[in-house]
């Protein structure tokens, strides 16, 4: 579906004032716009918290400079999306790709952001865009058209998120709330791992990104995040040939007998612990005995954006839920 | 067509101008036994390795048992005796039926073209069940609660009507231009169905590594189950095959000469490549595209054997099987606990192989 293009009319509305309303019961993590204040009406931008303009910011792409306060984003990345709704900057949004779904109130259109094309993307008429994979110079070709572009890399580890936070707060003008975010961020996960006991550290998981027995090492972003509740993947024997996402074989996930299997391929491959069980074989597994298979929100485990924090606080529930049977 | 005399004339028209020496029959039986060893060598040596380290005297023991009669008591731990049965076993039996069937059909397919460089993907069975297994990742039924998966079926259906397609645009009753124009729709169909596969692949982004990997070929298994799935198309096909291996060998001689011996060449052709691409068909649904199989196999049984179909036959079937048992073992040792796409390992030794071939086809007496 198309959504009409949202033509910024007047100033918008500076929200730094407004504390980001991270929610912290765990429905989800974002600011609705409900954070406005509509009799607010505004000065233009100054260094109040909510940045100022022109600002270069110092991105994947190299140094990007946006003029004035961005009225049109258009974000290709459903992590930068999820970013830009978490700081704040959700009402200068005007159109994201097909798989932005999260939060509910993104634009969401058919662009796509596995092959970005410049004409569809130039087409909302942006004033910035948000990207987190080039595969076709796009960044330069929007720069050739005098549209600014931001590309973001997936992070390695959290302090890439923040900084990536932080980065789109200068970039959207939403300084202040970028930093909230960030550190009601940091606050949270520092609860989150400090209700793990050091008994249950050294751990493993088997986390399983689809059929194939794609996972993970411990040096990708999400495997850092389990490291933070102690957990160890049995991903990190294979060889670094293997990379970072290595295809376990069979045999070898059944004799290491994770403690824990993550289950990443539930929504997009009909896998749950009952098909788990129904493996030849793996019935033998202490998880399947002992019901340690969880399926996890395959988006929050697979972005590197706030609702991270979401992610480990279900992984850590299970894991302090399980706690007794190990 | 002339009419066709009886089938003792051929054998005996075959016989006299065959290339084997008159020893063949004791020549056939050595080559057998030489088949049947490197087999069971790779099936020794792959049981007993593995990314889960068993003991080799517990497996040794487990397979003893398992003879009917003997019980020299269980040698593995429940979980190990599951790696054993329900991982290992079934992935070496299921890389002896694909790789045995591929090389078999390559060898098929050669004799029916008179191409040394034939294989089976050939006619457009590559294509098909590529189309077909993107449209099962990409927007099939949602099949957990079924016996079977939807993507061998997608895949052999699309394999088979590749192939079909293929033949009905390519088929022409004049035998002087039958092959070329045969191979040249399998080309054209094979450009098509590619097209909409990558089309459809591009389009659904999120089904792009499954896809992918399946591309690559592997040889995961859930239990016997895919064994069980190809084993009646394999039997089947390969006997077909296999009865026709004299017939191939007459056709060897040129469509014209065969058809004035009274071999109905459309029709050895149809039966034969029919076969061969059921089985085809029926060991991709459920390996991928393994490639170079169908091609370096009987290249290396022709120069080791000649180039006779009743020895090439039977002997690529053995040693195509040998061949991704071992192949296998290396894609599942090399980078342990980690997989290597087996496609990856069979063309690494295959595409410089078929370079080399490339090189000096003109040797061989095809």
């Amino acid at each position: 579906m198309r959504t009409q293009h949202r033509i910024a009319t007047g100033m918008a509305i500076v929200l730094m004032l407004v504390a980001a309303a991270c929610g912290d019961d765990g429905d989800d993590g974002t600011v609705t716009e409900s954070g406005q204040r509509p009799e607010e009406t505004t000065a233009p931008a100054d260094d109040d918290g909510g940045g100022t303009f022109p600002v270069t910011v110092s991105a994947d792409n190299g140094e990007v400079t946006i003029e004035s306060r961005p009225e049109a984003i258009v974000s290709i990345s459903p992590t930068g999306t999820e970013m830009l709704f978490a700081i704040g900057a959700g009402d200068q949004v005007v159109a994201v790709d097909e798989y932005s779904y999260y939060p509910e109130e993104a634009p969401v259109t058919d662009l796509s952001g596995f092959q970005p094309n410049v004409e569809a993307i130039a087409s909302y008429e942006p004033d910035l865009v948000v990207l987190s994979t080039d595969p076709g110079d796009v960044a330069d070709g929007l720069e050739r058209i005098g549209i600014p572009a931001i590309h973001l890399d997936s992070a390695e580890d959290l302090d890439d998120t923040y900084r990536q936070l932080e980065l789109l707060g200068v970039a959207t003008g939403n300084v202040g709330s970028a930093a909230e975010v960030v550190s009601q961020m940091q606050t949270e996960i520092d609860e989150i791992v400090a209700t793990i006991p050091d008994d249950l550290a050294e751990r493993t998981y088997f986390h399983e990104l689809d059929s194939q027995l794609y996972s993970v090492s411990s040096d990708t972003f999400i495997g850092r995040v389990y490291a933070l509740l102690g957990l160890r993947s049995i991903g990190d024997e294979a060889p670094d040939d293997a990379g970072n996402y290595p295809q376990l074989s069979e045999e070898f996930v059944l004799d290491a007998d994770p403690d824990f299997i993550f289950l990443a391929d539930a929504q997009c491959c009909d896998q749950s612990p009952e098909t788990v069980a129904a493996r030849p074989g793996w019935d033998t597994l202490t998880a399947v005995e002992e019901g340690r298979v969880i399926v996890v929100d395959e988006d929050a485990a697979s972005r590197w954006g706030p609702r991270i924090v979401d992610f480990l606080r279900e992984v850590a529930d299970e894991v302090l839920a399980t706690a007794d049977a190990g | 067509m002339s009419e066709q005399p009886t089938r003792v004339t051929v054998e005996a028209i075959v016989r006299a101008d065959a290339p084997v020496a008159p020893e063949a029959s004791r020549l056939r039986r050595s080559w057998l036994v030489v088949g049947l060893g490197a087999l069971a060598a790779a099936f020794a040596v792959s049981v007993s390795l593995g990314p889960a380290g068993l003991p080799l005297g517990g497996v040794v023991t487990e397979m003893v048992s398992a003879l009917p009669g003997v019980d020299v008591g269980e040698g593995l731990s429940d979980r190990h005796a599951a790696i054993l049965w329900q991982m290992r076993l079934p992935r070496i039996v299921l890389g002896a039926l694909v790789g045995g069937t591929l090389a078999l059909a390559g060898a098929a397919y050669q004799g029916v073209f008179r191409n040394p460089l034939a294989d089976p993907y050939l006619l457009g069975v590559a294509a098909g069940a590529g189309l077909g297994a993107t449209l099962a990742i990409a927007y099939g039924p949602d099949t957990t609660s079924w016996p079977v998966d939807a993507l061998p079926i997608f895949a052999f259906v699309g394999a088979v009507l590749g192939v079909a397609l293929a033949w009905g645009v390519g088929h022409t009753a004049s035998s002087a231009q039958s092959v070329a124009t045969l191979i040249l729709a399998g080309v054209a169909i094979a450009s098509f169905l590619t097209a909409i596969q990558t089309y459809v692949q591009q389009r659904e982004s999120e089904t792009l590594r499954e896809v992918y990997g399946w591309i690559l070929g592997r040889l995961s298994t859930s239990g016997w189950h895919e064994v069980l799935l190809v084993l009646p198309y394999v039997v089947v096909s390969t006997i077909v095959i296999l009865l026709h291996r004299r017939l191939l060998d007459v056709l060897s001689v040129g469509d014209d000469e065969a058809g004035s011996l009274g071999v109905r060449t459309t029709l050895v052709r149809l039966v034969v490549i029919g076969a061969a691409t059921f089985g085809t068909a029926a060991v991709v649904a459920v390996s991928g595209l393994i490639g170079f199989v169908g091609i370096v196999v009987p290249h290396v049984v022709r120069m080791v054997a000649g180039s006779s179909y009743r020895i090439v036959l039977p002997l690529s079937l053995m040693l195509g099987a040998a061949f991704l048992v071992a192949t296998d073992l290396v894609a599942r040792t090399v980078f342990s606990p980690a997989e290597l796409p087996i496609g990856v390992i069979t063309a690494f030794f295959g595409a410089p192989f078929f370079a080399l071939v490339l090189r000096t086809s003109r040797r061989f007496g095809l």
